[in-house]
């Protein structure tokens, strides 16, 4: 339970640095989780990593940490170095990637992984040992074919695959009212036969009992499941963008309130899981960890330029 | 021992069975390619002998085709997903380009996709303008992807179980016209194996180089027929696979006409035949007598279904031959 509060801090710390970083002209882009950071860790702490699949998105910085990415690798990818292991430099650092831990390359357009994952689905369903294959996407992607598809066959074929929406409500400007027909994502699970189960993403232990359930599901034959999260964008969609342009000041400082972070904390101290004392060690730790990856990320050697035209085929 | 006469479509078949036999990681998914067997009957009698799992109908979707099979991929299947027409391919587009191409890419090397997408490919079958277009172009543009498109029952035969066995993503496109047109001898199981990349000399000539693939082969080498009275012999190259594309054989063959046309059936701008133009003026400027030529189809949006416009769309022994005529006597 520390763990995934530490995993959190550890997201949060991570993306306050890297934004003061992409501020001094030292990193090129960064999508920030802020806001979705429990959600994720939430999710991903009900399910197995190494033996699930995970085809993650752009802003899951913090569902990364959750897999098992350390603080240095991901660093490693937010200066494109060539030790980043999702890409060795060629993706921007939201595209996670890992054959070791099952998190599945992704890309940087919007929803071609929902129904690449209702395939590695199949293959798991076909292979019978029990794993299951975790995808997530933002609100906006479920406005693409993909996401009909993707659900459409998982629905058919009961593939073991948990669909986990995070809704902040903003596709960059576009509010959920633009993008989204009917009360909200849960719902159309029905037009697929499969279960949509709607949970405060602010709540870690309501997520984890939702995925932890999808999870169960899946594993026993039961098929798939389509989770919406919803969050709070605390942040603008990049560093590209800045989202006090189009978005209602006090709306924003009325969500600043809402920071899930101390929501979480709160709930562990209450339970006597956590102690003030204890809470700030872990605080420190973590800075210190930040420092570190941050100092060896940013020594660390770029790619060979004689590397661009490897891995474009097998033998090259 | 006799060797089996097998038409075109009755090849891609033989090597979908083999390769299916040999390896049991081999599936086929698309649309109607189960209980129908395909509409041209390309997966016919599989899913009777391979399963329904082996052997599955899609949902009418291209894109979730494309992309349950590189979930199969990911997972160490050998997914040969079936496009129904070639023209119906475009929904899987980003599937293809974006992350089918680019995963081997993208990983830096950590993942891979070795998967088949075949599709029916070209015209004169009266399929109109979207049973009929030729969109190779647009697949060899991709660095990751391999394109093949073979004119033979042997060489779909041989190509098709290469691909199969290709560690990369393969487009396999199939002139449909050629489906049924001939039968030919092809070789039984793994004799049939032909490597990616390796282009055919399917007529010998000394005074003018013609390449070709496709539907356009057998039209090229009629047009050619009716250029040796006239004591013009033209040498037809077939380069069976489109990315990569046998280069050097089309080189030395110009070396030797000193000319050479490209004929194609897509439209011309922009079409692979204009890639192999460019690419073959700058490695033969010293050798050539001619400007390299394009003989094309119009630039008109794709093939009209009345009888009389597709005939005035497609490219035809008449045409071919005054189009190489032309080179032969610059």
């Amino acid at each position: 339970m520390l763990e995934a509060y530490r995993t959190v801090l550890q997201a949060r710390a991570l993306d306050d640095r890297r934004f003061v970083l992409n501020r001094a002209g030292k990193l090129a882009f960064i999508i920030s989780p802020r806001g979705h950071e429990v959600a994720q860790v939430a999710a991903i702490a009900a399910l197995q990593p190494g033996r699930d699949r995970f085809c993650l998105y752009y802003r899951n910085f913090a569902a990364a940490l959750a897999c098992g990415f350390t603080p240095e690798e991901l660093m490693l990818a937010a200066f494109a170095r060539a030790a980043d292991p999702s890409s060795g430099g060629r993706q921007t650092p939201g595209n996670f990637g890992s054959r070791r831990r099952g998190v599945v390359i992704g890309s940087s357009t919007v929803g071609p992984q929902i129904p690449k994952a209702a395939g590695i689905g199949l293959a798991l369903k076909w292979k019978g040992e029990g794993a299951l294959c975790y995808v997530s996407f933002g609100e906006g992607a479920t406005s693409q074919g993909d996401f009909h598809e993707g659900l459409n066959f998982a629905g058919i074929h009961r593939c073991p695959v948990i669909f986990f929406c995070e809704n902040n409500h903003w596709a960059i400007s576009v509010p959920q009212a633009l993008q989204v027909a009917g009360p909200g994502v849960a719902e159309r699970a029905a037009g697929y036969g499969m279960p949509g189960v709607r949970v405060r993403g602010d709540d870690f232990f309501a997520v984890r009992a939702a995925v932890a359930e999808a999870a169960q599901r899946a594993r026993s034959g039961g098929g798939p499941t389509l989770i919406e999260a919803e969050v709070l964008r605390l942040q603008s969609h990049s560093t590209d963008d800045d989202q006090r342009a189009y978005r209602d000041p006090a709306e924003l400082a009325a969500e600043a309130l809402k920071d899930p972070i101390p929501r979480m904390r709160e709930a562990l101290i209450s339970r006597g899981w956590l102690s003030p004392q204890a809470d700030q060690a872990i605080r420190d730790d973590v800075n210190r960890e930040v420092e570190k990856a941050t100092e060896a990320a940013e020594a660390a050697p770029e790619p060979e330029p004689n590397s661009l035209g490897r891995h474009v085929y097998a033998d090259a | 021992m006799r060797m089996p006469e097998r038409t075109l479509v009755q090849a891609v078949r033989d090597a979908l069975y083999e390769e299916m036999e040999r390896d049991e990681h081999v599936c086929v998914l698309g649309q109607d390619v189960g209980l129908k067997g395909g509409v041209f009957k390309a997966t016919e009698g599989l899913q009777q002998r391979f399963g329904v799992d082996r052997v599955m109908d899609m949902p009418l979707a291209e894109s979730s085709i494309a992309a349950v099979a590189q979930g199969l991929a990911l997972e160490g299947f050998i997914p040969v997903a079936e496009m129904q027409f070639a023209d119906y391919s475009y929904p899987a587009f980003n599937q293809i380009v974006n992350e089918i191409a680019k995963v081997r890419y993208r990983s830096n090397g950590d993942f891979s996709c070795p998967l088949v997408i075949r599709a029916p490919t070209g015209g004169g079958v009266r399929g109109a303008l979207y049973h009929s277009q030729s969109p190779e172009a647009f697949y060899c543009h991709v660095p990751g992807l391999k394109v093949v498109l073979p004119s033979t029952p042997a060489d779909a035969k041989g190509l098709l179980k290469a691909a199969i066995r290709d560690r990369d993503p393969v487009i396999f496109l199939e002139p449909k016209k050629l489906y049924r047109a001939e039968r030919q001898d092809v070789p039984p199981g793994d004799a049939a194996l032909l490597p990616l990349g390796s282009a055919a000399i399917v007529r010998e000539g000394k005074d003018l180089t013609a390449v070709t693939y496709g539907y356009m082969r057998a039209v090229t080498v009629q047009a050619a027929a009716r250029l040796s009275p006239d004591g013009i012999e033209v040498e037809v190259i077939d380069l069976r696979t489109l990315r990569p594309w046998d280069i050097e054989t089309c080189v030395r063959s110009i070396q030797k006409t000193g000319r050479v046309a490209v004929v194609y059936e897509a439209n011309r701008t922009g079409g692979f035949g204009a890639e192999v133009a460019a690419e073959l003026a700058e490695r033969c400027f010293a050798s050539l007598d001619a400007p390299v030529s394009r003989i094309a189809s119009p630039d008109v949006p794709a093939m009209p279904f009345s009888a009389a416009l597709e005939h005035a769309f497609m490219l035809n022994p008449d045409k071919v031959a005054a189009g190489l005529r032309q080179v032969a006597r610059y």
